[in-house]
């Protein structure tokens, strides 16, 4: 419907411009706090207008946080994610819409409740996974008295240990391991017609054929969308890199950031702090701009 | 080139079946249309032919081979889809080449051969544009020429035109039959619109419910129809059918004030038949003249070239066509007549055609 009423549409406008200022403001603020010097940032008020020092703060809090290493690792886990996501989800999704086998039902409603159960309510399990990976199958044969049989027998202890604290597997891997993209995928492959499954069919496609030529070229907007989404999903976790990386030859950009946060009598580096938020908002932002025209389409409409 | 021999072919899904039982026997280079109401189990057969779908029972054969047991691939069939089915991500080009490049051609052959089919398609110059930028009936024929590349033993086309309009239909029509002849493959069409189904067919197979009604070449289908389906399917308008009873001095039909008296022609009295006449078949005479009926005219379609006048038969309603200029009002009343060659006679039960002599049969007398 189109209304032609000059009245609302000011309203409409000045409704909008509010939730754009909203929006924007709390940045404007980072950026302005950015660029003055320890003084400034603590006068009160703070002054909103622009400092001179944003340069020199910048420089600081990428020394002070060792940001280079971190916002490498940072990108490393990021992009295994999204990549990872991206691949497995289209798998699972494949496997799930395509096929009819035993159990199907069973594994969707698996993948389905794992909505339910994110990280950071599994997050302690996962964690004891991580540390030894190989610790559910010792527990597997400590409990059948299968480790104490081959004890007995050959005379070795089984223990089994294969750790990934602070690795970036470690990283990557439980974040990948969530259900969200496979829905994404699920409900797409449902949309494509089934009389384009057929014309592969008769053209001679094997499954894999039809899942590497047809499906994975049209879903390439659902995993710009998927990617980008997971990107910044996993660029911004906490919880789970605070808790596996002890050494701080993997810690991530976000966890690093504390580092800059001014300690309770120390000196209030404010200042810095924002600077050194400012470069970790990078990266996303970029990947934002960068994918936006595809992630809107994958979120709103299928080509076909 | 391909004969296909079809043998008590069976389909059930979980509760219901939907083939019961089809023997058909298709010669090499013929082009053979499927024709029926939907849900009568045309195209289920169709993908039976193709692969799509399992066989539950019974055996298909192609070139005397038994295909129950290969994958689409295998049998040389190639198929064109109702909504075409093209990859909306591939150009033109592409798509008419993907069952080569699955098959390993090199891409100097393959581009050979695509511009061989584009050429007789006249697609030459729509090679590099994506499906979603062509016209209904280019995504036709890029439809075609990607079942064509393959150079199979049997095309197979499930209501291809349907998705046209009228104009552009009867176009493709004529294009499918040209290509045939230059083809010369076995081809299977799949229909519910009987023009189509009549223009197109060196030899018709109606289905209903599951079942094949009738085999034929067109015109025995619409001159000797195997039972009272097919006879009210085919033909349009449709095939006026009046109710009768086997009486002691011949058949009675229309109940009531009048009596239409046929010979019995050995059939048991009291047995239901059914009498079917065309519409083409029908003369409208003056109401009084001799042997005629009398009968109210409802109302008249204009056709352009004739037209058709339905009427009011005591309660029964019967259409006539007729290309005279007579333009009868509505509620005035005609006569018809009807010759006894023209008659076809159904057995009320099973539907079955009743075959007697016509030609001996006298006017009926009112």
């Amino acid at each position: 419907m189109v209304e032609r009423t000059p009245i609302l549409n000011l309203f409409t406008h000045l409704i909008l411009f509010l939730g754009f200022v909203f929006c924007i403001a709390p940045f404007a603020i980072v950026v302005i706090a950015a660029s003055h010097s320890l003084k400034e940032v603590n006068d009160v008020p703070m002054s909103l207008l622009p400092g001179s020092d944003f340069w020199v703060n910048l420089q600081t809090a990428w020394t002070t946080a060792d940001l280079g290493p971190k916002l490498f690792n940072s990108f490393v886990m990021a992009a295994g994610v999204a990549a990872g996501k991206v691949i497995v989800s289209a798998l699972t999704a494949f496997s799930i819409v395509y096929f009819r086998y035993r159990g199907r039902t069973l594994i969707f409603w698996l993948i389905f409740v794992t909505l339910m159960l994110p990280l950071e309510v599994r997050i302690v399990p996962t964690y004891a996974v991580v540390a030894n990976v190989l610790s559910p199958y010792q527990a597997i044969l400590d409990v059948t008295g299968l480790s104490w049989l081959i004890e007995k027998i050959s005379g070795v202890e089984v223990s089994l240990n294969l750790g990934l604290l602070n690795s970036y597997t470690g990283l990557i891997m439980p974040l990948v391991a969530t259900a969200t993209g496979t829905f994404l995928y699920r409900q797409f492959f449902l949309t494509v017609p089934d009389e384009l499954t057929e014309a592969a069919r008769m053209d001679g496609a094997g499954a894999l054929r039809f899942f590497v030529d047809i499906l994975l070229p049209l879903s390439r907007t659902n995993m710009a969308a998927l990617g980008t989404i997971m990107f910044l999903w996993a660029w911004n976790q906490y919880l789970w890199p605070l808790l596996i990386t002890t050494d701080a030859s993997h810690a991530t950009a976000v966890t690093e950031l504390k580092q800059l946060i001014p300690n309770v009598g120390g000196m209030p580096e404010w200042h810095i702090a924002m600077a050194g938020t400012l470069i970790v908002m990078l990266p996303p932002l970029i990947a934002v701009v960068a994918m936006q025209r595809w992630f809107v389409r994958g979120l709103i409409a299928t080509e076909k | 080139m391909a004969s296909i021999t079809i043998r008590d072919v069976k389909k059930s899904y979980a509760k219901a079946q939907v083939v019961h039982g089809v023997n058909l026997d298709i010669a090499s280079g013929e082009f053979v249309v499927i024709l029926g109401p939907s849900g009568c189990g045309k195209s289920t057969l169709l993908r039976m032919i193709a692969g799509l779908e399992e066989i539950s029972d019974g055996t298909i054969a192609i070139d005397g081979k038994v295909v129950n047991k290969l994958e689409p691939r295998e049998r040389g069939c190639a198929m064109v889809f109702q909504n075409y089915a093209l990859y909306p991500h591939m150009s033109v080009a592409q798509n008419i080449g993907y069952s080569l490049k699955v098959a390993g051609v090199a891409a100097a052959q393959r581009n050979q051969r695509i511009q061989a089919v584009a050429r007789i398609l006249e697609l030459e110059h729509l090679l590099d544009r994506k499906p979603a930028a062509l016209s209904g009936g280019q995504r036709q024929r890029v439809a075609m020429g990607r079942a064509m590349i393959r150079e199979p033993k049997v095309f197979l086309f499930d209501e291809p035109l349907s998705n046209l309009d009228a104009k552009l239909r009867v176009q493709m029509r004529s294009e499918i039959r040209k290509l045939h002849r230059r083809l010369g493959a076995t081809s299977v069409f799949v229909t519910h619109d009987q023009v189509e189904a009549m223009t197109l067919a060196d030899r018709l197979v109606v289905m209903n419910g599951g079942r094949v009604e009738q085999v034929g070449t067109p015109a025995e289908i619409y001159g000797r129809p195997a039972s009272r389906f097919v006879a009210s399917f085919v033909g349009a308008p449709a095939m006026n059918i009046l109710e009768g009873v086997v009486a002691l001095d011949g058949i009675s039909l229309l109940e009531g004030s009048r009596r239409l008296p046929m010979p019995r022609a050995g059939l048991p009295v009291g047995t239901k038949v059914a009498m079917g006449i065309r519409p083409e078949a029908v003369r409208m005479v003056d109401p009084g003249a001799a042997g005629a009926v009398e009968a109210t005219v409802d109302f008249v379609e204009e056709l352009g070239a004739g037209r058709v006048v339905y009427v009011d038969l005591d309660g029964a309603s019967f259409s006539v066509v007729t290309s005279e200029s007579a333009h009868p009002a509505p509620g005035s009343t005609i006569g018809l007549k009807f010759s006894p060659s023209d008659m076809h006679f159904f057995s009320s039960e099973t539907g079955a055609r009743l075959d007697f002599f016509v030609a001996s049969l006298p006017e009926p007398v009112v």
